[in-house]
């Protein structure tokens, strides 16, 4: 590629935020909000203040993990939508191992860290579902995902009202929450757990290895671009998309994990938050480079706690932060088409 | 529980399956055409919204359904726009397209949250109504549930016994040889596209003007409708006949539930809203299963008798895409 | 209909696949076009049917000058074309198959479009059930539909892309009556193969191509031995033959069969020796891909047995095969043996066997440098795959191959490669035969199988040939078999 063709790609780039932008202050103008006020509260919200920022942080930690996970399962062309599932039942494990070893007596931190890994556990199980009806059953993974979906939704809502429903009335609240000797330790002052920080920086670095720099990276990729060519090049190609299955729902699994155990201390029903998803826009996003996950997870989680506050001071919903993203995701895409047209055509 | 109870709940399947009847049409003649439109789930809760809004605005009824007809038809000429023009990824683009829409929707709703709108009247047909049990399963209803009866007639008449409809199938399964036969491919799939947005974008306004007046945000019960409808269009086999059973089958199991909640105190009521769930994941599995390749290969290692009645077995639940689904066409 | 091509010039690229192509057919005549692949025979008739246009030349139909923008307006002048692969819908019914693209109202009359259907099937002696599903039908039969499907459409002309692969003799035998009655009727018929016997049989007329040229014209009665030499050319000088020195048995097949959907292959029976190399001859889809990949475990043979080195592998996948060292390459090099937008460094660190988990990027760098310098690759190792040419992709793919192995499967090692590296390649392969390897190819240049091989299979249409001694047979004499003539019944 060349140094100039390099700027052009660039500047398609800074288009496509332009116009999402523009897009995006169109709708604000139809819904008769002002523009650059929504933006400006979406700043402030998000950066105003040291610990608007650590729940940013909070925010992007299972963004990150969740989009850490897709990387893996892109770069194997699988289209793991079943990913929310993933996270919720990596938090249902989770839930279920603390639930069974908090009155055992062992240590706190050895409980915690069993049931971190019962949630990788969880996750891992809930994507291999979904990599096994895609190899045995024949069953589309984004079909099979979304069904999966579904059903780790039914499970969690028939945990908390019935099983493991809280003393007297069960409710939309969630379980009864864990003595506080089973959360992640906190900084202080803030709602954010160097622990959980750790775990996902950890998670994308060794995505990002995985990817750049290990064999079965590379045989993974070569999965995804050419089945047929990487099968004869000596690549057990089912068995590597389920590995990838495995890798990506291990990952959702730990965030789930770290929803119970770092942020809300119980199963609630909508444990995921919409973070599979909000994670496959931004491995989109970054067109499948690892490198470039980390900033773009936390543009996205900036503007998720950025919108926080709409409501309260524009009286505006808070789903205009998916709004912007959604919209710059589609402009990328669009802009990428209009691009490779013109190269086309020349 | 009597005969005519369960007559009236009968009816009330036909009723609240209308709208997820109009979304599988839609997406089953822009499947047909070649064009996923994964979108659905966002273009159903924005058509809802947008629909919802409009009547409630100008106090008319034809303009909400209208607006919900136009947003679907604008939605899926996005998707049109970038996958056969653009050569983008179909489930890319739909997928990002589900969740703005859905975003959207709350967004652009909030101001209508839980506003009392108008809704769509009664409409008995006198003289029909009165036959026993057919009157009340079918004549005693609101327009939009009769639209449903009659766009699943047209959609599977048009596909299977018009010119243009064997056109459309010959599209949708090897566009180079419609092509050849004087078919603009390209022009007809963003036809076909359009108009199944139109149609899913008739689901909205039918829910909030009908089936579930109203729009309450992210609590009206919408999200996931889409998702159901994208996996009943699979199921139906790309047949509107079939996918109207799976659009009714979907609708009953969901009133099954409510019947059967007082009958099991220990199942919360939302467990059984999503019963049909594994259900669907179950057939999709017997729809596809019969071409994984281990099954072939066990098949093969059965004895005569039981091999061929599991191969016929797997050849009638079998339902196999357009071959071209999701393949941008090229002339040569 | 009388049809005139004149001056016709088509580029692809750099590549002049139409050559100031000039051909007049006279009203009622069976034209055969003859060609090797990539002669240019199949750009011609798709400029003819008005799926691509010519770069330059016009197209006359009954002297009058025509402009064919589609395949829709080829019919609408009256011109047919019949597919190798028929373009029809194989789901769906016979009866819609015929009626799809035929204009008229709304809504079709199906009793009377399935009178007319039944009417020109009989005429032709046809029986086609107007309710069975095209996927049900045979080869034969989808050609049977088309045919009747486009005269239905009032074409005058008809064009027929290799007619005769995968149908059988009796099938062929009312194929080319129901073309010579047509003819009669005074239609046009432009017959495309590159079976000679078929050709002699049928045509009155044969234009031969040759590189994107028309290098000839013969009439009835023909003379085969021009037409052979038409087709295939002057010699080129490819060097000595050389025969290596054999190494002891590395593949044996034992009374292998093998079924595809198109036809069925029993009962072959080989040994092929270390240093050996085995060419496999026939006209495309006659069975020889099917027995190559058989050979490799990628098509599991019916029967028989297959054994490498004495250790018996029928059945077994194909990496299995590859750890006993044999080893396959595709024809489709960017489709089937490389993987687009992977770099030609990570296709070596992809082939290597490594047991470890990083990749050492500085050995997998000097690795690339030394194939790319051995196999005289024009790249860099950071070049994508896909941006090399034919050639270059060509020797990267060889060069994949790992060290030592016991036997080679390629198909079509040199198609599309200019004669400098079609001798770089053989060189390449030479080498591997030297070390013991056996090397067993499919081409459907007749040159290269007798240059290279020391024995030869032919197949016509899933029969396999005795070896022939490649030293003491000629190009001649391979055609002839190719082409179905002078097998025993």
């Amino acid at each position: 590629m060349t140094k100039n063709s390099r700027w052009v790609n660039v500047g398609f780039q800074i288009a496509a935020l332009v116009l999402a932008l523009l897009f995006t202050s169109l709708i604000l103008l139809a819904a008769g909000a002002p523009p650059l006020e929504a933006y400006k509260n979406i700043v402030t919200g998000a950066f105003g203040s040291f610990k608007k920022f650590s729940d940013v942080l909070v925010s992007w930690v299972p963004l990150l993990l969740v989009s850490a996970g897709l990387l893996v399962t892109f770069a194997t062309g699988l289209w793991n939508i079943g990913v929310e599932g993933q996270i919720t039942l990596g938090a249902i494990a989770t839930t279920w191992a603390l639930r069974e070893l908090q009155d055992t007596g062992l240590s706190p931190s050895l409980i915690l860290f069993l049931a971190i890994l019962a949630g990788m556990a969880g996750g891992a199980v809930w994507a291999l579902l979904a990599g096994a009806l895609k190899t045995f059953g024949g069953v589309n993974e984004i079909f099979g995902g979304l069904g999966l979906n579904f059903v780790a939704t039914a499970l969690t809502i028939y945990l908390i009202f019935g099983p493991w429903k809280r003393p007297g009335v069960a409710s939309m609240s969630g379980t009864e929450p864990f003595d506080e000797a089973l959360h992640l330790s906190l900084f202080p002052e803030l709602r954010l757990s160097p622990w959980a920080l750790v775990i996902a920086i950890l998670a994308i670095v060794f995505v990002y290895f995985l990817l750049q720099g290990t064999y079965f990276g590379l045989r993974l990729k070569a999965v995804g671009k050419n089945f047929r060519a990487a099968y004869l090049l000596g690549v057990p190609t089912w068995q590597y998309m389920m590995l990838s299955f495995l890798i990506c729902g291990a990952l959702a699994g730990i965030a789930g994990a770290m929803q119970v155990t770092a942020v809300y201390y119980r199963l609630i029903p909508s444990i995921s938050s919409g973070y599979g998803y909000l994670g496959l826009m931004v491995a989109m996003l970054v067109n499948y480079q690892a490198i470039w996950a980390a900033p773009v997870a936390l543009f996205f989680a900036a503007l998720n706690i950025g919108s926080i506050q709409l409501p309260i001071v524009l009286k505006l919903d808070s789903s205009l932060s998916g709004v912007l993203q959604g919209m710059l995701v589609l402009f990328v895409l669009i802009v990428e088409g209009v691009r490779q047209r013109i190269a086309r055509r020349s | 529980m009597d005969s005519t109870t369960i007559l009236i709940g009968l009816a009330s399947v036909l009723v609240a399956a209308a709208p997820v009847v109009f979304a599988v049409m839609g997406e089953t003649l822009s499947e047909r055409a070649g064009v996923i439109n994964l979108s659905m789930n966002g273009t159903i809760l924005l058509s809802a919204m947008g629909g919802f809004a409009v009547s409630v605005r100008t106090g008319n009824l034809f303009l909400g359904f209208l607006t919900g007809m136009l947003i679907g038809a604008a939605v899926a000429l996005i998707v049109a726009f970038s996958s056969i023009t653009l050569k983008q990824s179909q489930v890319a683009v739909g997928f990002v397209l589900a969740l703005v829409c859905r975003d959207l929707s709350y967004f652009l709703g909030n101001p209508f949250m839980g506003l009392a709108g108008p809704r769509l009247p009664a409409w008995p047909l006198s003289g029909l109504k009165e036959i026993p049990v057919i009157g009340t399963l079918f004549f005693n209803h609101d327009l939009m549930t009769y639209l449903s009866f009659i766009v699943i007639f047209v959609s599977w008449f048009w596909i299977f016994r018009t010119r243009p409809g064997l056109m459309l199938q010959g599209i949708g399964e090897r566009p180079a040889a419609a092509y050849v036969r004087g078919a603009n491919v390209n022009l007809m799939r963003y036809v076909y596209t359009v108009l199944g947005g139109a149609l899913i974008g008739l689901a909205g306004p039918t829910y909030s003007l009908s089936v579930k007046a109203g729009w309450k945000g992210t609590i009206s019960g919408l999200d996931g409708i889409g998702w159901i409808a994208l996996a009943i269009t699979i199921f139906g086999g790309w047949n509107p006949l079939r996918a109207a059973f799976g659009a009714y089958l979907f609708a009953l199991l969901q009133w099954l539930g409510l019947v059967l909640q007082p009958s099991l105190p220990n199942i919360p009521s939302q467990v059984l809203q999503v019963a049909p769930f594994p259900l669907m994941i179950l057939t999709l599995l017997l729809v596809n299963i019969g071409d994984a390749e281990w099954v072939e290969r066990t098949l093969a290692s059965l004895p005569e008798p039981t091999r061929r009645f599991f191969a016929k077995a797997f050849r009638a639940m079998r339902a196999s895409p357009p071959a071209a689904l999701g393949v941008p066409f090229e002339r040569d | 209909m009388k049809v005139e091509l004149r001056g016709i010039h088509k580029y692809f690229g750099n590549n002049h696949a139409n050559n100031d192509i000039t051909l007049n057919i006279p009203a009622g005549t069976i034209q055969g076009i003859l060609g090797e692949n990539g002669a240019g025979k199949s750009t011609l008739m798709k400029i003819l049917s008005g799926f691509i246009h010519a770069d330059k030349g016009e197209i006359l139909l009954d002297g009058k000058a025509v402009f064919i923008q589609s395949p829709a307006t080829a019919i609408h002048h009256g011109v047919g074309m019949l597919h190798q692969d028929p373009l029809d819908f194989p789901p769906m019914r016979v009866i819609d198959n015929f009626m799809i693209g035929h204009s008229g109202g709304l809504f079709p009359n199906r009793a009377s479009v399935t009178r007319d259907f039944k009417l020109i099937a009989e005429q032709y002696g046809f029986s086609l059930d107007p309710d069975a599903y095209v996927d049900s039908l045979t080869v034969g039969e989808r050609q049977q539909l088309e045919i009747i499907r486009l005269l239905w459409l009032g074409a005058r002309v008809l064009i027929l892309d290799e007619p005769t692969t995968g149908i059988s003799a009796s099938q062929k035998e009312k194929l080319f009556a129901t073309l010579r009655t047509l003819a009669e009727q005074g239609k046009t018929i432009i017959f495309v193969s590159h079976k000679l016997e078929d050709v002699e049989v049928l045509c009155h007329q044969v234009a031969v191509l040759r590189q994107g040229s028309l290098v000839g014209e013969a009439k009835k009665p023909f003379d085969t031995k021009k037409l052979v030499e038409m087709m295939f050319g002057k010699e080129i000088s490819l060097g000595a033959r050389q025969t290596l020195e054999r190494h002891g048995s590395v593949l044996s097949l034992q009374n292998v069969s093998i079924e595809d959907v198109r036809l069925k292959i029993k009962d072959v029976s080989l040994e092929v020796s270390g240093g050996e190399v085995i060419g496999l001859a026939g006209m495309e889809g006659s069975g020889q891909g099917a027995f190559l990949r058989a050979c490799a475990g990628i098509v599991r043979p019916v029967s028989g047995h297959v054994k490498v080195r004495g250790r018996d592998l029928t059945g077994k996948s194909y990496h299995v095969y590859k750890r006993n060292g044999v080893e396959f390459l595709p024809a489709a090099r960017l489709e089937e043996g490389l993987v687009p937008g992977l770099s030609l460094t990570e296709h070596y660190v992809l082939a290597e066997k490594s047991k470890d988990v990083f990749i050492n990027h500085e050995r997998g760098l000097k690795q690339a440098q030394e194939k790319i310098a051995a196999f005289n690759i024009k790249g860099t190792p950071v070049h994508t795959i896909e941006s090399l040419s034919g050639g270059n992709q060509q020797r990267a793919l060889l060069s994949l191959l790992r060290d030592p192995l016991s036997a080679v499967l390629i198909e079509h090692p040199t198609r599309g490669l200019d004669i400098e590296s079609v001798i770089y390649i053989w060189g390449k392969l030479k080498e591997r035969c030297r070390k013991g390897t056996a090397i067993m190819f499919i081409s459907s240049d007749l040159e290269e199988i007798l240059q290279y091989s020391d024995r030869v299979l032919v197949f016509f249409s899933g029969r396999v040939s005795q070896p022939l001694d490649a030293s003491t047979t000629t190009v001649e004499q391979l055609g002839q078999l190719i082409g179905g003539k002078g097998w025993a019944s």
